[in-house]
């Protein structure tokens, strides 16, 4: 046991500097979801009941393409981040947490990954 | 010492019990809750996205699926969560630049949410029944 406190022991072992890194990813990505996720609902409302040949047709043209990538990687980077914060406030047992992290992060990068699997493939040759 | 009598007696330690709900509170709450469900409700895209690349059977598979009753109902909800949760963030970066906290901003910035992702959910939907061509 030691007789320090939990401040006393950090203090004078300097800063990481990365204690702001995430909120401000997590604003970043904000900020770029808002024109990318108007672009993506209406490019997908605009196509509703259009059939498959010509939605592939539609989702691999390079516009649309980059788009679609952007959203992807901004929207899985901000809802990692998001949860990760949901996590720290809801689970208070250490092991736990890690775990649910964990989980959290795999999701995030399977979804990710799938996702951007499916539109490259559509772009770079059906 | 003198004994000082508060004028009211106010609970020393809130809890989440004795607050009266307020608008902004349930905005706030919201907020979270829409994130949550748009961190599930990549599934869906991820599910759609991959069955246009698989080809025609698939894609066809997955459009019956969305057009059943619990598909539309949970593609509303995604739409109404998305847009929601767009608003109440584009809200949050207002007060990140240190603007927006007097009392009736906040109100205003929290029906402003509430309101618009609800006129914007039903024009997107009806936007799409009309490029469907009908209410089928
Ligand atoms: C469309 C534009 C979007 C904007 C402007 C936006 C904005 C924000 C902001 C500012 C926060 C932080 C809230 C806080 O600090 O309390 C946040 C949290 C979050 N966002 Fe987004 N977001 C957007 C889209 C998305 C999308 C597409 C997803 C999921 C795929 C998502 C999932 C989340 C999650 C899970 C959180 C954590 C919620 C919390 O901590 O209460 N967001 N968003």
């Amino acid at each position: 046991m030691t007789m320090r406190t939990p401040l006393g022991q950090v203090r004078g072992l300097g800063s990481t500097r990365a204690g702001t890194s995430h909120f401000w990813w997590q604003r970043l990505t904000a900020v770029a979801n808002i024109p990318l996720t108007l672009f993506i609902v209406f490019s997908i409302v605009f196509h509703i009941g259009t059939d498959h040949a010509k939605m592939a047709a539609y989702l691999g043209s390079p516009i649309v393409t980059i788009a679609l990538f952007l959203f992807i990687v901004s929207s899985v980077f901000h809802m990692g981040l998001g949860m990760n914060t949901i996590i720290e406030d809801y689970i208070q047992h250490e092991g736990l947490k890690i775990l649910a992290k964990m989980a959290s992060t795999f999701f995030c990068i399977v979804i990710g990954f799938s996702s951007l699997f499916a539109v490259l493939k559509l772009s770079f040759g059906g | 010492m003198a004994k000082l009598k508060a004028p009211i007696e106010r609970p020393l330690s809130p809890h989440l019990q004795i607050y009266r709900l307020t608008l902004t509170m349930l905005m706030s709450i919201a907020h979270r809750a829409t994130g949550i469900l748009l961190y599930f409700g990549t599934i869906l895209l991820a599910m759609w996205l991959i069955s246009v690349a698989t080809g025609p059977a698939y894609f066809a598979f997955v459009n019956d699926l969305f057009s059943t009753y619990l598909g539309r109902l949970l593609l509303l909800g995604y739409t109404w969560a998305l847009l929601h949760h767009m608003l109440g963030g584009i809200r949050h970066l207002i007060w990140d630049t240190g603007v927006g906290f007097e009392r009736k901003t906040v109100e205003i910035l929290a029906w402003t949410t509430l309101i618009g992702s609800i006129v914007l959910t039903i024009g997107v939907w009806l936007m799409g029944y009309w490029v469907r061509g009908g209410l089928s």
